[in-house]
């Protein structure tokens, strides 16, 4: 009631701070499907734009898929729209224990509990686990989610640098006195697109005695032979005692997201996890698309075959035109940058080519480490590949980068 | 190493089973309604739903999902500032504000995530949140993400609040924060008071109208409406997963500033994603619904009257409500689960609640009023809680 | 007092940056990115077992921490008491 001037003001004033840093988040409106080619009205009140999704966590291309968009008119036929609960009170379907199951067999783990999102889920679990006498020990790059939970569990924690076998070890050793020690990581690391060594990870925590969590929201459905996820592809399946990971990007890209693993680690969420007891259920319509999308994964390899292909295909393109890329095996691929600026026109001269990417610069990834991420999905064709190419080359011509070293364009645009 | 840590869950979950705490599920194979059928294959009527409005299983809304799954797919596979919004994301998010004559609001996952989300991008050390003792869990998670001074009031307690505002005095942003309805009590927040008080001590507002939105109110616009309070408090906190349909999402929805601050800052809804176009495609359909016409917060509270007032004839102790939330006190935790029991035997689906969930010796069924139920369910279950009560000696 | 300074620089060097990286006495640590807030604490456990002090949390704020010397006159704060 008092919003007085100075109030007012305060926030007015962090706006614009936000806005002459450069760093102003301004929403593009997509008026039809996510797919590979989508309508933008950009910005806003502009006349509607054909282009290509070069941005979206649509890995499997699910996300409009017709069997999905099916499964979800007959689940909202059958199990109606919302359930209008928490889980415990009124708010489970047997269709939201079957998928529970379903997400169980598929990452080959002991059980599942769901969450409305992967954000929730990572709220949720340290503190329902762990107490004052353990500690977690986490990568430095790992997603939000993962440090707000952190945040809110009342155990010790540490950081290792991003991948350093080395000083997890160090850590491993400095903490060897705490009762329980979880190693915490991403799967896939979101704005670098490498995969965390699960391999050598799961190794030190034998040799510790630790357990481990790995977030695998950018791997669930594609990496992997067989597309189980980022411990399939380094063989350890049935060696994370917690995975996390979301229904929001290529499961689907509706939301939900779940944490599966050890029974009695699942057990104790469901009895305790906060935003599982104090947020309400996903909705019966959402459930039955996902349960659609595992149904598409588990007859065939087909998409993420496609999707292991075309980000090959992509990768070399690029690499080829004399690009800077972020190594990495998964499809997400940062196109570097470095400077913040450059991004940003980058960005905005690609948009105007028809292809729609996002530039990432400081705080969200490090400084003078600016990118555009391309992400791609197996439901782009080649041609689409091609024209977003066509696009890069075009427009890294036009600010005189392709085949720079990282000095020689930093050198020309500065870091 | 999972071994031990195996055994010291083990010994912890069974403490938890050993104190009668153990949360177990039962499976429902119906749609959300008023009558729904387990998969024990018994058909029961649901006493304890969100489902104020009977919104969940309405024929518009799915069609209206249905119709935006064709036109705008199923998921949108990003967070709302990379490539997750599309213009039914907009399109809801003007229509909350208009329906709560506010000037902005943004979309959540949930409104846990809303709640979680709302206090540290827009106070620091310098602040001071003022919280009711009964806020929801959520709140309270958003408060410890938060760096802003911290103060407590007892539940509803205006003189305490005042107390504690003017302990604040020293900080340079107070915020006093609110549940619209108190899930276990069904009271109200006195919010005539509260913003008489925060006017007096220069402070702002946050009501979360999780369980009020659409059910309190003349026309359904919650807390703010009662009390003729509309567009006048800073901020509004909300749920799509109650009484407005029951899917999934949440708002905040206030104060232009801040609302754009939140976009920019919220890590909830920076790092989660965008809820689907079916979502806000019913979202914008139930808006359509309430602004046309007060049928179903007629029903409802035409339904709540009539169940408090024969509960109350029968001589059951009722808390005071103004809300579709009735706590029928039975006190003792044993007789309320013992009651919920028997009542699910007469077909009547209920939960008895205690401690920890509600304080120590204040064990109770918590009964929830639905546009939903017709008079034959309430006759029903009225009947049921007759019966059972007089059973168990609770009435005479 | 240069012993401390020197100290608390090689375990930010060693901590926090990679390989080839280095830093002066006065180089932005956080608001550069070399640490985040989160990544900070490790470093406030190595100055509280080191020098034998207790920083409270309301102490240890993003800012106090932004360079080595910030951090050495915030350690001797408590070391002198
Ligand atoms: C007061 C209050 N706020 C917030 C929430 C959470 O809402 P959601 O289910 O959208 O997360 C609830 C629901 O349990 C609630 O009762
Ligand atoms: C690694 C990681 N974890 C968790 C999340 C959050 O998932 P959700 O969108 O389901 O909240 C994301 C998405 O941004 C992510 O990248």
């Amino acid at each position: 009631m008092s919003y007085s001037n100075k109030v007012k003001e305060f926030y007015t004033s962090q706006l614009s701070d936000i806005q002459n840093a450069g760093i102003f988040k301004e929403e593009r409106f997509i008026h039809s499907s996510q797919a590979a080619d989508i309508e933008v009205e950009f910005p806003s009140g502009a006349n509607l734009r054909k282009v290509i999704n070069m941005c979206s966590n649509n890995y499997l291309g699910l996300s409009s898929h017709p069997d999905v968009l099916e499964a979800a008119h007959e689940g909202l036929e059958k199990r109606g729209y919302g359930m209008s609960s928490v889980r415990f009170i009124c708010g489970t379907q047997d269709i939201h224990r079957e998928l529970e199951n379903k997400v169980t067999e598929f990452l080959g783990t002991e059980d599942t509990i769901l969450f409305p999102s992967c954000m929730d889920a990572n709220a949720g679990i340290f503190e329902a686990i762990l107490t004052s006498e353990d500690i977690m020990i986490s990568d430095r790059l790992v997603h939000a989610s993962l440090i707000d939970g952190m945040r809110l569990c009342s155990a010790q924690h540490d950081t290792f640098k991003h991948s350093s076998m080395e000083h997890l070890e160090e850590k491993l050793l400095l903490h060897s006195d705490k009762r329980i020690k979880l190693v915490i990581t991403d799967g896939v690391f979101s704005m670098d697109g490498d995969l965390a060594k699960l391999d050598e990870i799961v190794k030190l925590c034998e040799k510790y005695e630790a357990l481990i969590l790995v977030d695998d929201s950018h791997s669930s459905g594609f990496i992997g032979r067989t597309g189980r996820g980022t411990h399939e592809y380094f063989n350890v399946v049935g060696k994370i005692d917690i995975i996390t990971t979301t229904f929001g990007k290529a499961l689907g890209g509706a939301s939900g997201g779940c944490v599966s693993g050890r029974k009695e680690i699942v057990q104790m969420c469901r009895q305790k996890a906060r935003p599982y007891l104090f947020s309400n259920t996903i909705s019966p319509v959402i459930v039955a698309g996902v349960l659609k999308v595992f149904d598409i994964l588990s007859s065939s390899t087909e998409r993420r075959d496609k999707l292991e292909k075309n980000a090959a295909w992509w990768r070399k393109g690029l690499t080829e035109a004399g690009f800077i890329l972020k190594e990495g095996n998964s499809p997400i691929v940062p196109v570097m940058l470095f400077n913040a600026k450059l991004s940003q026109d980058f960005s905005r001269d690609l948009y105007d080519e028809g292809i729609y990417a996002i530039g990432f610069f400081f705080p969200v990834v490090p400084n003078g480490q600016a990118r555009i991420r391309t992400q791609i999905s197996a439901g782009h064709e080649i041609h689409h590949l091609e024209k977003a190419l066509d696009a890069f080359i075009k427009i890294g011509e036009k600010y005189g980068i392709l085949g720079l070293t990282k000095e020689e364009i930093i050198a020309k645009y500065g870091a | 190493m999972y071994i031990s840590f195996q055994k010291h869950l083990a010994t912890q979950l069974k403490e938890i089973e050993e104190a009668g705490l153990y949360k177990k599920e039962r499976i429902i194979v119906s749609p959300q309604g008023a009558e729904i059928e387990l998969d024990t294959g018994q058909k029961v009527l649901n006493f304890c739903a969100n489902n104020y409005l009977g919104l969940s299983n309405n024929r518009q809304l799915i069609e209206a999902a249905k119709a935006a799954l064709d036109d705008h797919g199923y998921g949108m596979s990003s967070v709302r500032f990379i490539c997750g919004t599309s213009d039914l994301h907009k399109e809801l998010e003007s229509r909350i504000a208009r329906f709560f004559h506010t000037e902005d609001t943004i979309l959540y996952a949930a409104c846990f995530d809303a709640n979680g989300g709302v206090f540290e991008p827009l106070l620091t050390s310098e602040d001071a949140i003022i919280s009711d003792a009964l806020n929801h869990a959520s709140i309270i998670d958003g408060v410890r993400l938060c760096k802003a001074q911290r103060y407590r009031y007892e539940n509803a307690d205006m003189e305490d609040l005042e107390t504690q505002l003017q302990l604040a005095q020293e900080q340079r942003f107070r915020l006093i924060v609110t549940d619209g309805v108190f899930s276990m009590d069904g009271n109200i927040a006195p919010l005539d008071k509260i913003v008489e008080l925060a006017n007096r001590y220069n402070a702002m507002v946050l009501v979360d109208e999780s369980h009020s939105a659409g059910v309190v109110g003349e026309t359904g616009r919650g807390v703010t409406e009662l009390y003729g309070l509309m567009g006048k408090v800073e901020l509004i906190t909300g749920t799509l997963g109650k009484a407005f349909g029951g899917a999934i999402g949440g708002f905040t929805t206030g104060k232009k500033e801040i609302i754009e601050l939140l976009r920019q800052r919220s890590r909830p809804y920076l790092f989660s994603n965008s809820i689907p176009p079916l979502v806000a495609a019913a979202g914008i359909k139930m808006i359509s619904m309430m602004t046309e016409t007060n049928e179903l917060q007629d029903r409802l509270h035409g339904n709540a009257e009539y169940f408090i007032s024969r509960m109350t004839n029968l001589g059951f102790d009722i808390k005071p409500t103004k809300s579709a939330i009735c706590a029928v006190m039975l006190y003792d935790a044993k007789l309320s689960q013992e009651f919920a029991a028997k009542l699910l035997d007469e077909g009547i689906y209920v939960i008895g609640f205690y401690y920890p969930v509600v304080p120590k010796g204040q064990a109770r069924i918590r009964v929830q009023i639905s546009a939903a139920h017709e008079k034959e369910h309430l006759y029903k279950a009225v009947n049921s809680f007759a019966k059972i009560g007089r059973e168990l000696g609770v009435i005479k | 007092m240069e012993d401390i300074k020197e100290m608390v620089r090689k375990y930010v060097i060693s901590e926090y940056l990679d390989e080839g990286e280095n830093i002066t006495y006065d180089s932005p640590l956080i608001s550069s990115g070399y640490v985040d807030s989160f990544s900070m604490v490790s470093l406030l456990v190595f100055l509280e077992n080191k020098f034998k002090i207790k920083i409270p949390p309301s102490k240890a704020t993003p800012e106090a921490f932004d360079s080595v010397n910030k951090i050495v006159e915030l350690v001797n704060q408590y070391i002198n008491k």
